[in-house]
């Protein structure tokens, strides 16, 4: 096992609560209404089609993406629209979102819903881009990038390694590592419907090495098809990232400020990769998604199949409701998710998993004074000084910030994560991103 | 009612304390080792040096500066223990407890405590006490090993010390045979300060912050590799047993410097670039101070003042930042 | 050992000559010749060097009215001396003095503890910019008060503070000198300057919440709710995005009283507090 891949800057190894590896994907099934945001990714919201009274099936669109960077977006669920009107997002603010009242559960014909595997690809590159744009798939892992525009080389630029993200450094979230194991097989075509979109030979699918059944699952379908081969990687946060992953497997470094396809890479999460399947084979739309409910106040944890816009609420009454001990409920997983200000905020394409921590775990210390011992540097993945970066902003000396290069900061925490002081380096670094863009 | 907070949610369990703890347990050794060869007096400079930083740390914070009690982090008692290990075994008490208050109140606390001092407190303590009472601090009791109650101490110099008063002419042709050897170097049976005799001791403490992820291997390594090459190199070119590098490695402070001073986190660079320059650096200053100076040791001196080069240091190297090529 | 006292006197003496000299040529050789007139708009200023009048610093704002034109100087304004300080300026450069009303900064939201109770905990770093970057705040309102005092830590006049039975923040009108620190720092845009009226009459809405009424009541029950009962009372003011907004012009020792009475939640506030007392 001494080939294992990594990034070799910075990193941490946080504890792994993967409670929920053993679990088998169940389907939540169907609250009695959804929530569904017209936003659920980056870029412009799309344009509402529905109005309230209007009739609609799993499938059906119910808004249209509005410009390059944007994505479709589809009922989960067949009912009537109760309204469509601005609600409580899970941060408190407000958000256009779609609510519809549940009745049956009729699918759009053009859904193809058996369970066989399609494995010949009929269709030209320009078809798939287009079959992507209609189901409306955007980057599962949490970013929100349309597809689309990923799957389509920008003039001028070449591609030549596709990376298929099965690290899922989080911890607790067994979500991508249940699916690797369930749908390997599906995965495996879907990365061959991107290569063949983009015209390239290879893709690499990399998980780390605390998933030894997903590699058994996944090394097992590979020998049939060529050129997809998996990459077992150590277990290592933030693995997960983009630029890291791109650094452990392919040993380029995206320089700062650029994208993936300017060294040749593209990342795509499995969570994606198996949308894309459904999107190009099944003709079904991103209604659904793989997500992770646990967390250490959790009192059934599980994996489940969730539809778009189904409550928080509703996961946390299956998964045994919410408990006493329950401090915070985070979106997403412990190191980059948000805790909800509202649990009856919907699950989005996004949402990679709802955690219920105590407050035993997710108490942040009382800062004390910085004791200089380099650990944030040492665990920065991206080589910045967090605590040089916080006494800047402590000391109000914005004008030197863009010296320690803080917009190339991913946020992942590890600064924070390993401070002995528990300063909040993250937060700083954040807030010292948030004065640099107020200066542009 | 729910709390929302901001990323992470996880937060390592080391904190300071359980640094500082870690610290103290892998200075035990020395600890041990140090009442092996001293007996009782080790023990004795030892807890009076421990005490008086203790007391010095609660007294001041409470009654001076009125800041919070700052000892529950053990940060004093280690530079009570460092203190000591810088201490020939019959110290009298009350100038430990005078070099415990220049560490303590003087070199830390009115820097603004834990994190903002320039020096390294233990190191100042011991230079003030070094440079305030010469005569005693170069009196160097024989060791004698398993003997707690030795009362008719002989004194004994250190190594350095044997080396120092060499002249060119005779050591080529003595050949050491003066020096102690090796063994004895290498487990502690020499004279010298307390806790700096046994190399074994500070090897196994430095293994022990190793395991823990207290420090890395980069300080200590490039500090007394410095040495040793440096020396080294000397020695094969002369032939001069006053430049033994294996010698120079074994005796006098330069391990508890490399191991325990020179790692400490305040007064060290923050990136591990910095950290390897400012260690290559205290390596030469050392065998400068070493070899020609009235000293014959520079442990001391070499730390303290790259000490003041850490903040110069920390503001010209910085480590490679991701995708900024190589 | 006489001599060797005289020697080390001597190197010394010498050593501190030289070094005399060189010094002596360098302040000769780099000497930044400046027009003295800076000096003493310098003297004049009050060099809390805050940034209030949009330069960076004390020392910048009197290059910046040494170069202004006698037009240009009029637009030029140090908020913190006010019209004596601009006055003493105007004299040293020869102009003719500008009469400028003085200004006060107010904090447009009433969401204390009471008015919007908090409905979730907050556990982090204390800054209203982190956790207007993470959720709406403690009680919903997404335009309202954080209540964690980024206003007071930036004021360089400590005219805020919070208050402890309303946790939002208030503004010490003799110290405030409507710098405009609050007002950059606040990630809800809620300070406004706005002039101090006569008497320290003043009247404006104290909310900037744009939601529709019954969702802005939800969390607050100081939200203005965009009745129009105060347009009613004076057509000058203006409801948009269901918000009202009074403009500085309104007359706040004839209407003050009135409007704040007329608003049905209480997002109308005139002050002082006790004017009719």
């Amino acid at each position: 096992m001494n080939n294992l891949k990594t990034f070799s800057m910075g990193g941490i190894h946080p504890d792994k609560y993967k409670i929920t590896t053993a679990s088998l994907i169940i389907d939540a099934g169907l609250p009695e209404t959804v929530y569904i945001p017209v936003k659920q990714h980056i870029g412009a919201p799309a344009k509402i089609l529905v109005q309230k009274g209007d009739k609609v099936k799993v499938g059906t669109l119910l808004a249209d993406s509005d410009g390059v960077v944007s994505a479709d977006v589809h009922s989960s669920v067949s009912g009537e629209v109760l309204k469509v009107e601005a609600l409580e997002s899970g941060s408190g603010y407000l958000e256009n979102m779609i609510t519809i009242k549940v009745e049956g559960d009729d699918f759009e014909p053009s859904i193809d819903r058996s369970e066989d595997i399609s494995r010949e690809i009929p269709y030209t590159p320009e078809q798939i881009v287009q079959k992507l744009r209609e189901a409306g798939i955007v980057g599962m892992g949490g970013a929100g990038y349309p597809t689309p525009i990923k799957t389509s080389l920008p003039e001028g630029k070449k591609a030549d390694c596709l990376i298929v993200n099965g690290i899922e450094c989080e911890p607790f979230l067994t979500a991508d590592d249940r699916l690797m194991i369930e749908k390997a097989e599906q995965i495996v075509i879907g990365a061959k419907i991107i290569n063949k979109a983009l015209g390239i030979q290879n893709a690499v699918i990399a998980v780390d090495e605390n998933k030894p059944q997903a590699i058994e699952a996944l090394s097992k379908i590979t020998r049939t098809y060529v050129g997809v081969n998996v990459q077992t990687c150590a277990t290592k946060y933030p693995q997960g990232g983009e630029k890291q992953l791109i650094a452990a497997v392919a040993k380029r470094e995206v320089p700062s400020g650029r994208l993936p396809i300017d060294v040749g890479c593209i990342v795509q999460n499995v969570g994606t990769v198996f949308a894309i399947y459904e999107a190009v084979m099944k003709n079904k739309p991103l209604f659904e998604r793989i997500l992770t409910v646990s967390g250490d106040a959790c009192r059934h944890p599980a994996n489940y199949r969730v539809r778009v816009g189904t409550p928080v609420s509703y996961l946390i009454e299956k998964s045994g409701g919410l408990s006493e001990e329950t401090a915070q409920v985070v979106l997403g997983g412990p190191m980059m998710g948000s805790s909800v200000t509202n649990i009856n905020a919907p699950v989005t394409k996004l949402t990679s998993g709802v955690l219920m921590l105590s407050d035993k775990l997710a108490h942040k210390g009382d800062e004390t004074d910085c004791i200089r011992c380099g650990k944030c540097a040492m665990a920065c993945p991206m080589g910045l000084e967090p605590f040089l970066i916080a006494r800047l902003m402590r000391a109000g000396q914005t004008e030197d910030l863009r010296g320690a290069h803080v917009l190339d900061c991913i946020e992942c925490g590890c600064c924070a994560y390993t401070c002995p002081a528990r300063v909040p380096l993250l937060d700083y670094c954040k807030l010292a991103k948030i004065e640099l863009k107020k200066k542009k | 009612m729910l709390k929302i907070s901001t990323t992470p949610h996880l937060q390592s369990s080391v904190d300071t304390r359980r640094i500082m703890l870690d610290v103290v347990i892998a200075l035990l050794p020395a600890a041990l080792a140090a009442v092996l060869f001293f007996g009782f007096n080790a023990l004795v400079v030892m807890a009076a040096s421990v005490a008086a930083c203790v007391f010095f740390e609660y007294a001041a914070c409470r009654f001076w500066f009125k800041s919070g009690n700052t000892t529950r982090d053990f940060s004093a008692v280690i530079t009570g223990l460092l203190l000591a290990f810088n201490l020939p075994s019959s110290m009298p008490v009350g100038m430990i407890v005078l070099g415990a208050f220049m560490a303590i109140v003087v070199a830390k606390l009115c820097y603004g405590g834990l994190g903002k001092n320039i020096f390294n407190p233990a190191l100042i303590g011991r230079v003030f006490l070094f440079i305030s009472f010469p005569v005693q601090m170069t009196q160097w009791p024989k060791p004698a090993f398993l003997k707690f109650f030795d009362t008719d101490v002989q004194t004994a110099a250190t190594t350095l010390g044997i080396i120092k008063h060499m002249d060119a002419a005779t050591s080529a042709t003595v050949a050491g045979g003066k020096l102690p050897s090796y063994y004895d170097m290498f487990v502690g049976n020499v004279g010298g300060c307390i806790g700096e005799v046994s190399a074994l001791a500070l090897l196994l403490g430095l293994a022990y912050l190793l395991w823990r992820r207290v420090i890395t291997w980069h300080i200590p390594f490039y500090y007394a590799g410095t040495v040793f090459v440096i020396t080294g190199v000397l020695w094969l070119a002369t032939g001069d047993i006053r430049y033994d590098p294996l010698t120079h490695l074994l005796s006098g402070g330069l391990l508890l410097g490399a191991v325990f001073m020179a790692t400490d986190y305040t007064t060290s660079p923050m990136t591990l670039k910095g950290q390897v320059l400012y260690a290559v650096l205290c390596g030469m200053l050392t065998v400068v101070i070493r070899l020609y100076s009235a000293y014959p040791e520079g442990v001391s001196f070499a730390i303290l003042i790259m000490n003041a080069f850490v903040p110069l240091i920390d503001k010209y190297v910085h480590g490679r930042v991701f995708g900024q090529g190589r | 050992m006489d001599h060797v006292i005289l020697t080390s006197m001597a190197v010394l003496g010498g050593i501190a000559l030289i070094s005399a000299i060189i010094l002596y040529l360098a302040s000769k050789k780099f000497a930044v010749s400046e027009d003295a007139r800076i000096l003493e708009i310098d003297a004049v200023l009050p060099q809390a060097n805050c940034g209030g009048c949009g330069r960076a610093g004390c020392h910048d704002f009197a290059n910046a009215c040494l170069a202004a034109s006698e037009e240009e100087f009029g637009n030029l304004n140090c908020p913190v001396g006010g019209h004596p300080v601009m006055n003493k300026i105007a004299a040293i450069l020869g102009y003719a003095a500008v009469e400028r009303e003085p200004t006060v900064s107010v904090l447009r939201c009433n969401g204390t503890c009471e008015n919007a109770p908090a409905k979730i905990m907050y556990d982090g770093v204390s800054s209203c910019r982190i956790a207007n970057h993470i959720s709406s705040g403690l009680s919903g309102c997404p335009d309202g008060c954080l209540r964690l005092g980024d206003c007071v830590k930036a004021c360089p006049f400590d005219a805020l503070h919070i208050d402890e039975a309303t946790g939002i923040p208030v503004v010490n009108e003799e110290k405030c000198t409507s710098c405009g620190a609050c007002v950059r720092i606040c990630p809800r845009q809620l300070f406004e300057i706005r002039p101090r009226g006569k008497n320290g009459r003043r009247v404006y809405v104290a909310c900037r919440n744009t939601q529709k009424g019954a969702v802005a009541r939800k969390n607050c029950k100081a939200a203005c709710i965009a009745c129009g009962k105060c347009a009613k009372i004076c057509p000058e003011i203006t409801v948009e995005n269901n918000l009202s907004y009074i403009p500085p012009a309104i007359d706040a020792e004839r209407f003050g009283t009135e409007l704040a009475k007329a608003c049905p939640t209480g997002a109308i506030v005139a002050t002082p507090e006790n004017a009719d007392e």
